[in-house]
């Protein structure tokens, strides 16, 4: 497989950030950068950074399927993340979530069939005190009402 | 002992070595704390908290799987909130059991249908929707089925702790985890069933065994393992005299419940259709049914015949009939036909280590010192593909003794995932290898050396010397051979040099090359072995083969007689390190007859008296006649094994390194037999492309 | 950058530099007092450095609260092993945001603080454990690493002090359990992140089984301002038997949500009327979380009277967990906030083990059902009983987690679920004298 110079070079700073018996230990943030380049964890990623690692691919497999924000299967260029949880839940989360339902037409771990949107119904992502929260792709956004949620998506609809 | 631990279990006063764990503690005073993942020799999990008990000025019920004695501590293992406890944790892995006992394998041997019995609740408050998804099949010899999963974590832990082959793992998170094969819906691995043995319920099912049988349907036979030379015992479950499952769950014998693909799967041999059934009789070039009685008749009048005109026999035996058979065998052509023209195929110089071990018969290693000897050496031998008992007990021994492994091999051997030192050589050319070792191995107080085929002969002379002037303080060593009596073979004389023993003979007869180029040979008497294989039948001899499929030997027999496999007889076996242990017949194949019993009726029918021809009587005259086989019959009859020493001396005969030559058969592959094994060959890795490490 | 207008009520020390123009940037930091505690702490003895911590009362601010200075104690330091600093910055509690403004706005302050951690042991090497959301925030760690390496504050021959030191950033990939420290060290090595049998501890078989000091982000950074006024005068901020100042995350039914740096023994009453404005619409208390949804839930009324600290939570039968406090007002939804906590635990269960594993899923099941009023009060007992029997007899803390909430909850609040069982008529007629399983 064949990666970005910017990604091969994280891939070496991360290589190096580990002792040399313990490369396994950048075996997560290898597949959450790379992640950002290929979009999901295809079999084909596992095995090549099984490889760079250095272990058999079943220990990739434990580790992808584990962590929620590893995918397996294709997600939305923008991926819109709705936290649900107490705090948020309390001043609206829930409500702003089935919003985002029917705004994009999307269910939980849905993309869209252009591959643009994909929306998931997250657990709490630290954002509590300014709820509710959301997230599309790493950018946060706070007291988002379905107003402001509409904008958001309107205006990313908007960029080609 | 002074530094021992004083405890207090269910109100009995333990004592136990500092550093062991409660539930080992418990156990050992005779009482049991119930656990699916805490197994014996494994690392420890503590996720089944099943083992949780009760113990005093400590706020929480503990986990006695990881919890060490302690002085003064005062455990109760069934005190009520304990027992509460347990009942409550059953009942929360009943809600996704999906409870298909009666059309579960495991049903009737399944450790949660124990622990449901003596813990569980009788009735269920769980009235949701249990989590599905389908079983799956991972290899010919593999099925999960993760519903029935209980996340004990035993299966990933044997395979890479107790194989080291680390082909399974957990995938998924939560209540949706489940075991995950090697290869995403596949397995390549060694296909040693080990996980399934060690599943405590029916999530991991065997390819042979599903859905053949209700466990309590079957008899148990304990008897020993046809295929390679370490000599494992295999328990048949037998059901209408059909052999449906092997496996050594009572850890009895000396493999505990190690087994590997052969010893588990690879029975199936026993009832393949191409089974001889029937006496045959070369007819106008083909071979004919014909009875017992005409092919006894024959087989005694041709031998008589040649006999009495002073003609020349060659004898053939097997490294796979028992020790009765073979010693049977050379009596039968010493004293019955006159002749020393008999042989093995032989695969290991155990003559030759006999012979420079100079009557240190306690310097031969043995199963049980693969465990636990200091350190080890193998030298020019792949264990884990040809030895897997072997290689099993030198990874239990690193594991849990830290002990020293080296390897001097041509090419990469598991074994180099934990060695001290591993050296690449040539093939033949070992000793260079062994020699670049001396300065590490003489830091070694113990040293186990294992040789492969390649050491013979002068080698092996140097190899031993080698060992010796390390100045340890132990040396052993194990001469690595095929079959699951290669040894037994030796010691009971088929050799044209050697009688039972190491007894040299007074006139050596010929080796079977020789037999088999001697153009004036009149008969050649094929037991249990496949010399056509290798070898060209040079004369018109008159050939008698005693076999249990149409190999090349066998077809070319003039008569053919059907013979009963290991599985089907009684008798003895010696493994490839010495230990003597007892086959069980477990089924029976209509038509064929035990070797010693063919043997015995061409005895009569040539009017010879050899002695009665049953197992036990010929034992007892090994017992007599064969040096080091004066075992105690009471650890053979109570399923152990016995160990020989075979020899008090020095070996008085011509070695004949040439005729050395492993089959160097595979973890799939022995010989002719396995190719008759269906599930055998029926594994992705069969016959010899096991999966190599791909980093 | 600072979401929320910060209060006169507080009390700053970690968030001093909070609000000065590019407050992330070295040049800000060491204009403003950076790094002058680890200056200080090279000139000290390692018991002297750990003396300091444990003079000053620190306690873990991740939401265990287990005293700083003795867990830096445990470490054995004349092990010839390496020894490793591992910053938890998972931040994955519900109700918790504290750990990502003190990143986005200090991280010099963390580094300083890790740096003094690794004198403290003779460690030289450190990783900051961040969760993957908070991907913005490792590039801000990065970039603070980067010009902490290229000003001399980490790397060779520390500020020619004779004191090396290396760090890096370790992305988190979507796991709460992660958090758990021995799980976070798991993840850290690429694997799984399942907690490990403790003991050993991570001081003395932590990361890559060396001895490891293992705090949450805020902890390290209250060490650089306990070694500048000293122990016992960080200790002074707050209470007897609770130091200093913690971060405190306003969340839920207030009208000024935010975070805040309040003294420990910060009394409730004050916290959430004058700090947070009072309750949102000028509504009624229902009831109280005062450390993320882990902690076991009050009833506004119990709550009003307490202070934010370690005893007086404990003895109100709660904990001070993590800082993240849930207000939730009277119209609030008991039920459903059950529902949605247990969904939660049910999400990150990592599956280890059975009573976490199959509990934490059987009871959002029950729960999703009388959240829409299916169900028998047979089901309610079952709720509690079922939270009891997973308390503690999991492997990890998780369990308990899942079980404090859900038991207060019960307990409580056992009248909403009678009324959504009465009130709401499902379309299950013969519900009331038929449940679906008979109990005896």
């Amino acid at each position: 497989m064949t990666f970005s110079p910017e990604l091969e070079k994280r891939f070496e700073k991360l290589l190096a950030s580990y002792p040399a018996q313990r490369r396994k230990s950048a075996l997560i943030p290898m597949l959450m950068y790379a992640q950002d380049e290929t979009g999901y964890v295809t079999h084909e990623l596992v095995l090549e950074v099984a490889r760079r690692i250095g272990i058999p691919p079943v220990q990739v497999d434990e580790v992808v399927t584990y962590y929620s924000m590893l995918w397996r299967k294709p997600r939305g260029k923008y991926h819109v993340q709705v936290c649900t949880n107490i705090s948020c839940l309390l001043v609206g989360g829930e409500e702003l979530y089935e919003h985002a339902c029917k705004k994009l037409g999307l269910g939980h771990k849905e993309t869209s069939a252009d591959g643009r949107f994909s929306l998931e119904e997250v657990e709490c992502m630290g954002a509590c005190s300014w709820a509710p929260a959301i997230q599309i792709n790493y950018d946060f956004h706070h007291h988002v009402t379905p107003e402001k949620l509409d904008k958001l998506i309107d205006d990313l609809k908007r960029i080609q | 002992m002074a530094d021992l631990v004083n405890l207090t279990i269910n109100g009995r006063a333990i004592q136990a070595a500092p550093g062991t764990l409660v539930i080992e503690a418990a156990k050992k005073a005779g009482i049991e704390i119930p656990a699916f993942c805490y197994y014996e020799g494994y690392s420890l999990q503590a996720a089944c908290r099943m083992c949780l008990v009760e113990v005093e000025k400590m706020p929480k019920l503990q986990t006695a799987c990881t919890l060490p004695v302690g002085e003064g501590m005062v455990v109760r293992t069934e005190a009520d909130p304990v027992v509460k406890a347990r009942k409550t944790t059953l009942e929360f892995l009943l809600t996704n059991h999906p409870l298909d006992c009666p059309v579960c394998d495991k049903g009737g041997e399944c450790e949660l249908q124990d622990m449901v019995f003596r813990y569980g609740a009788g009735e269920s408050r769980y009235s949701e929707i249990k989590h599905h998804v389908d079983e799956k099949q991972w290899s010919p010899v593999v099925f999960y089925d993760a519903p029935r999963c209980i996340l004990c974590y035993r299966c990933v832990r044997v395979c890479d702790e107790g194989m080291g082959v680390g082909a399974l793992g957990i995938v998924n998170r939560g209540v949706l985890s489940e075991i995950a094969p090697s290869h995403g819906d596949h397995l390549e691995c060694d296909e040693c069933g080990a996980c399934i043995d060690i599943c405590p319920v029916g999530a991991l099912t065997s390819g042979t065994y599903r859905y053949q049988t209700r466990p309590w349907e079957m008899k148990h036979v304990g008897t020993i393992c046809t295929f390679c030379g370490d000599g494992c015992k295999t328990t048949l479950g037998v059901r209408n005299e059909k052999i449906v499952r092997g496996n050594n769950r009572d850890r009895s014998g000396l493999n505990g419940e190690f087994l590997c693909v052969k010893g588990r799967y690879a029975f199936d041999f026993q009832e393949h259709p191409d089974r001889i059934t029937s006496p045959m009789m070369k007819v106008n070039g083909k071979l004919e049914e014909v009875s017992w009685a005409r092919a006894l008749e024959a087989v005694s009048r041709k031998f008589s015949e040649v006999k009495a005109q002073g003609g020349m026999f060659g004898v053939v035996g097997s490294t796979r009939t028992t020790n009765e058979e073979n010693f049977f065998l050379q009596k039968f052509a010493r004293q019955g036909l006159g002749t020393n023209n008999i042989d093995h195929h032989r695969s290991g110089d155990i003559v030759t280590l006999v012979d420079a071990l100079a009557g240190r018969s306690d310097a031969l290693g043995s199963v049980q010192d693969a465990y636990l000897m200091k350190a080890s050496l193998v030298v020019g031998a792949d264990l884990a593909q040809e030895h897997p008992l072997l290689a099993f007990q030198l990874r239990a021994n690193h594991r849990h003794h830290n002990s020293n492994t080296y390897t001097v091999t041509s090419g990469p051997v598991r074994e180099d995932s934990y060695s001290a030192a591993q050296v690449r050589v040539e093939a033949g050319r070992e000793m260079e290898g062994v020699e670049s070792l001396r300065e590490q191995l003489s830091k070694e107080k113990e040293l186990l050396v294992l040789f492969g085929a390649a050491v013979k002969g002068e080698t092996l002379r140097k190899l031993v010397s080698f060992a010796d002037s390390l100045g340890l303080e132990k040396v052993k060593f194990i001469c690595l051979l095929d079959y699951s009596n290669s040894r037994g073979a030796v010691d009971m004389g088929l050799l044209p040099d050697l009688g039972p023993g190491f007894k040299p003979v007074s006139e050596p007869g010929m080796a079977l090359p020789e037999m088999m180029a001697a153009a004036e040979l009149d008969v050649l008497w094929v037991v249990g072995a496949n010399p056509l294989s290798r070898y060209e039948l040079k004369s018109n001899a008159f050939v008698v083969v005693q076999e249990m499929f149409l190999t090349e030997t066998a077809m070319r027999a003039d008569v053919l007689l059907p013979a009963a496999s290991a599985y089907e007889k009684n008798g003895t076996l010696t493994s490839g390190t010495g230990e003597v242990q007892k086959l069980h017949a477990a089924a029976r194949t209509m038509g064929a007859k035990p070797d010693l019993e063919i043997m015995g009726l061409i005895a009569k029918e040539m009017k010879l008296n050899l002695g009665i021809w049953s197992p036990a009587n010929v034992f007892d005259e090994i017992r007599k006649e064969v040096r080091g086989y004066n075992i105690p019959l009471p650890i053979l009859a109570t399923g152990q094994p016995a160990q020989t020493s075979p020899l008090n001396g020095r070996v008085q005969a011509a070695v004949r390194p040439d005729l050395i030559q492993s089959a160097g058969n595979t973890l799939f592959t022995s010989g002719s037999l396995g190719r008759y094994s269906k599930k055998l060959t029926s594994v992705l890795e069969y016959p010899g492309a096991l999966y190599k490490p791909q980093y | 950058m600072l979401f929320n207008e910060p209060s006169p009520l507080e009390t700053k020390v970690l968030t001093r530099r909070f609000g000065l123009p590019n407050s992330a940037s070295i040049e800000t930091n060491l204009a403003n007092g950076g790094y002058q505690s680890f200056l200080k702490a090279v000139e000290m003895t390692q018991e002297q450095i750990i003396d300091e911590v444990k003079a000053s009362n620190l306690r873990g601010r991740g939401g265990a609260g287990f005293p700083t200075g003795m867990k830096w104690g445990f470490v054995p330091r004349q092990s010839p092993k390496p020894k490793y600093i591992v910053v938890n910055g998972d931040e994955s509690e519900p109700g918790t945001c504290k750990d990502r403004v003190l990143i986005e706005n200090d991280p010099h302050l963390l580094i300083e603080g890790v740096l003094i951690a690794g004198l403290a042991v003779g460690a030289k090497a450190g990783y900051i454990y961040i969760r993957g959301e908070y991907r913005y925030l490792i590039d801000i760690m990065d970039k603070a690493i980067d010009e902490a390496y290229a000003k001399g504050w980490l790397g060779r021959n520390i500020q020619g002090k004779g004191v090396d030191f290396d760090l890096y950033t370790h992305t988190g990939a979507g796991a709460y359990e992660c958090g758990e420290e021995s799980a976070l060290l798991e993840s850290l090595e690429g694997k799984r992140g399942q907690p490990r049998i403790r003991p050993p501890f991570p001081a003395v078989a932590g990361l890559y089984q060396c001895p490891t000091i293992l705090n949450n982000v805020e902890t390290f950074c209250a060490v650089p301002s306990i070694l500048e006024m000293g122990g016992k005068a960080w200790a002074d901020l707050g209470i007897p038997k609770a130091g200093g100042t913690k971060l405190t995350c306003l969340t839920g039914h207030i009208n000024k949500g935010g975070v805040y740096e309040l003294p420990l023994g910060f009394p409730v009453e004050k916290m959430i009327n004058e700090v947070g404005g009072g309750i949102r619409g000028g509504r009624k208390m229902k009831a109280f979380i005062p450390g993320g949804s882990s902690c076991p839930v009050l009833k506004g009324d119990e709550a009003w009277p307490l202070t934010m600290d370690y005893d007086s939570m404990a003895k109100a039968g709660t904990m001070l967990g993590s800082g993240g406090v849930v207000i939730m007002d009277e119209t609030t939804d008991m039920v459903k906030a059950a529902l949605r906590i247990m969904h939660f635990y049910q999400h990150e269960s990592c599956g280890w083990c059975i009573p976490c594993r199959e509990g934490t899923t059987w009871l959002k099941k029950i729960l999703t059902r009388l959240d829409r009023g299916i169900g028998t009060t047979r089901d309610i007992d079952l709720v509690g009983d079922l939270a009891k029997n997973m308390l503690g007899r999991t492997f990890c803390p998780l369990g308990d987690a899942a079980a404090l909430p859900t038991i207060s909850i019960v307990e409580k609040f056992r009248d909403e679920f009678e009324t959504k069982l009465a009130k709401i008529q499902v379309a299950v007629p013969a519900m009331a004298d038929s449940p679906l399983v008979v109990m005896r």
